[in-house]
């Protein structure tokens, strides 16, 4: 009888029967979620489908510039969640793509959850691959399952968690498909049910790893508590003004893993 | 504090050492990984289909004749949809609100002894001003605003953008400024702030400039219903909406030349500096959701823009009675300033009542229909619907067209109220968005009056050149 119940209480079906929207309401969260992609992948509709919120969406590129925060109750958690403007990377220097970074590295969110676009995935997985630069703890939607079908691409989720090392979902938001299961990894990756171990860019940069090991060791040396200190030693390799002065001023000593960010 | 500052010594000494192109070799390395995981885990199912829809549909929307014809004319079609169908509905809406309800609550208050000047201020400025509203604008709203976000949710808007993207390049601007344009057909503000996707501070200037010269929601309405009374009723019936819409959108892209040319004007002069490049992607072609579309443009447009309309209106309403009934010597406030500016208005071929509209219309664009509505009908002291018989049509665009004729518009009033509504200052809220979006004061003072100065400008012009030719 026990067993029973406990693996009901395991299967996001049952859990999904508890997902309270909460729209606005974002007292006491227990989590913060980041929401980041491409634009036109699809991420205010999944913000709007797990928040209950009407964020207006358009199929069209930046739509959402500014960004927008809703919460949700899964479980006994209580979320909030971050919708980010669309960028194709977060490297460059405009507005929207330095809100994307700066929440995602300033404001550490417990999960950050990259919606791609299914149907181009290839191009997809370049800012895929830069966010988990950044953050440990990411969950990745495969958006647009059903276009995909139409143009008869399939993608092998299981071996694509492997690679990247973070669970992942394919969804179709549109038609509420893979909501419960993107719920269900958001949760786990949360509470620190799921461990990920993500994709650290494999080839490594040819002659200069050293440098960055170098300038590695001297950032962990004054700042033990950084999560992230190769993507800060590259970004200060590359000269990024905004890490500089986060530097100069300290204030990335702030910065703490999301583990003992809520203490 | 030590630490910090040897970390970035030691950063500025390593970044000599690794060389200029470290920032490709990342990026190189991160592009290797994600098309080697991504060969990986993506397989194609049988053949590629021979025959690809999305790109076949692209080439005609997006080709080089066939982009622009077909531009305009699903704008038309959009347009003439909305004009034949919001004949029907509004003329039921404006015979419960304003020949109906009107009536009854201003013999409702007499009949309980509320002094006159009550029953004016609450029911002949607030509630018609509200009444005016809701029938001249709800059934275009809820025509056009549908129609126009399923083509925003089928992915047609980017391919606009696509097409656009060229001139506004050769103009000097960003190539982005077609998708912020497009974005203020919706909403001004909403374009304004759509302009953060534009990095260089010089396009983006440019790009707020004239996200005016886009017609927004509050201003659709105004140009279908001038439309159908003055250009649809100079020529036969059965021809009359198609010429109605051909007239709507002729002032779409007559606005979308004027930001064409005043960008150009803009980048020349005191915004010099080149054009950036960037890439647009055009997104997918995606099967709209017809309930959903139905539902959210209902909601976040329709009604959103409408109750905006009624929430200013009804002040505004408040506004127009006071200054049609508070009289120094024997002419009211508004017979003052109309009668002090007609000479001025004259000379461009508007009248007073549309100048004062305007003023009292800052915050919305949208009533300034029915602002004009009511100050002619106040000024004129023509009685409306309260069963005295001057004007008891069911019809209401005919009930509008009567009130305006009597007010003395000619055909020349209604082109020069389209074109002015097309060049006028931007609404309050636009306003005070561009003062947000670029903390400038000079850049907000040239963003409202230059449209103005321009709207003033062609105007005059049109005038004169109507008064040789049509005498």
């Amino acid at each position: 009888m026990s067993t029973e119940n406990s693996n009901c209480a395991t299967c996001p079906a049952h859990n999904l029967a508890n997902l309270v929207k909460l729209g606005i309401d974002m007292s006491e969260f227990d989590f913060v979620v980041a929401l980041a992609g491409n634009p036109n992948t699809g991420k205010s509709t999944v913000f709007n489908n797990l928040t209950g919120l009407r964020q207006h969406t358009g199929n069209w590129p930046g739509k959402t510039v500014g960004r927008a925060e809703g919460g949700f109750k899964f479980g006994d958690k209580r979320f909030k969640i971050v919708d980010l403007p669309g960028t194709y990377s977060l490297l460059s220097t405009s507005d929207d793509e330095e809100v994307a970074r700066d929440f995602i590295l300033f404001g550490q969110p417990d999960v950050t959850v990259i919606v791609v676009d299914a149907t181009r995935l290839e191009r997809n997985l370049n800012l895929v691959l830069q966010v988990l630069e950044i953050t440990d703890r990411a969950v990745l939607c495969v958006n647009l399952i059903d276009e995909a079908a139409r143009h008869k691409i399939q993608v092998d989720d299981r071996l694509l968690s492997k690679q990247l090392g973070i669970p992942v979902v394919l969804a179709a938001a549109r038609q509420g498909i893979g909501m419960k299961e993107l719920l269900k990894s958001i949760h786990d990756v949360a509470s620190g049910q799921y461990i990920c171990k993500p994709h650290r860019l494999s080839s490594e940069i040819g002659n200069v790893s050293h440098a960055v090991d170098a300038l590695n060791k001297k950032i962990i040396e004054a700042f033990p508590d950084l999560p992230n200190t190769r993507w800060i030693a590259l970004r200060l390799l590359e000269g990024d003004q905004k890490v500089i002065e986060a530097i100069s001023s300290g204030e990335i000593g702030n910065l703490k893993p999301a583990e003992t960010f809520d203490e | 504090m030590l630490k910090t500052e040897e970390i970035l010594s030691a950063a500025h000494k390593l970044r000599w050492e690794v060389g200029e192109n470290f920032h490709d070799s990342i990026l190189e390395s991160i592009y290797k990984d994600a098309s080697s995981i991504a060969g990986k885990v993506i397989t194609r199912v049988g053949e590629k289909p021979k025959f690809d829809l999305d790109r076949f549909i692209d080439r005609v929307v997006t080709g080089k004749w066939t982009g622009f014809p077909i531009m305009f004319l699903l704008l038309a079609f959009v347009f003439w949809l909305t004009i034949i169908g919001s004949n029907i509905p509004s003329g039921g809406i404006s015979f419960i609100l304003v020949d109906t309800i009107h009536p009854f609550l201003k013999n409702l208050l007499n009949s309980i002894q509320t002094p006159w000047w009550i029953t004016g201020l609450l029911i002949d400025g607030a509630y018609l001003a509200g009444a005016w509203v809701v029938s001249v604008m709800l059934p275009p709203m809820a025509i056009f605003f549908p129609l126009f976000t399923l083509l925003e949710d089928f992915g047609y808007l980017p391919r606009v953008a696509f097409n656009m993207d060229n001139l506004y390049r050769r103009v000097g601007a960003h190539g982005k400024q077609a998708l912020t344009m497009s974005m203020g057909f919706g909403c001004n503000a909403a374009g304004v702030i759509a302009t953060r996707i534009i990095d260089s501070p010089r396009e983006r200037i440019i790009a707020i400039i004239t996200n005016n010269f886009s017609l927004c929601n509050g201003r659709w309405p105004t140009q279908i219903l001038i439309a159908t009374i003055f250009i649809g009723g100079t020529v036969p019936t059965y021809l009359a909406g198609i010429a109605s819409a051909g007239a709507v959108v002729f002032i779409a892209v007559l606005g979308v030349v004027f930001s064409l040319i005043v960008s150009w004007g803009l980048s020349k002069t005191v915004l010099k500096g080149e054009a950036s490049a960037f890439s647009l992607e055009l997104p997918p072609y995606r099967r709209p959701r017809l309930m959903q579309t139905l539902y959210t443009s209902l909601i976040d447009r329709t009604i959103f823009v409408l109750w905006r309309a009624v929430i200013f209106a009804v002040p505004a309403g408040i506004v127009i009675w006071l200054v049609a009934n508070l009289e120094i010597g024997s002419l009211s406030l508004a017979e003052h300033f109309i009668h002090s500016v007609d000479p001025f208005a004259f000379f461009i071929g508007l009248n007073g009542v549309i100048i004062l509209a305007y003023v009292i219309a800052i915050p919305a664009n949208e009533i300034v229909v029915p602002t004009v509505l009511m100050l002619t009908v106040l000024t004129t002291k023509m009685a409306v619907g309260s069963g005295t018989g001057v004007m008891f049509e069911l019809e209401s665009v005919n009930e509008t067209a009567n009130i305006l004729h009597a007010g003395g518009w000619t055909a020349l009033t209604g082109i020069n109220l389209m074109l002015f509504s097309l060049l006028h200052n931007p609404c309050s809220t636009t306003i005070y968005t561009i003062y947000k979006e670029t903390k400038s004061m000079k850049w907000t003072m040239i963003s409202t009056f230059l449209p103005i100065a321009l709207g003033l400008i062609i105007c005059f012009f049109v005038t004169q050149v109507w008064r040789i030719i049509v005498g």
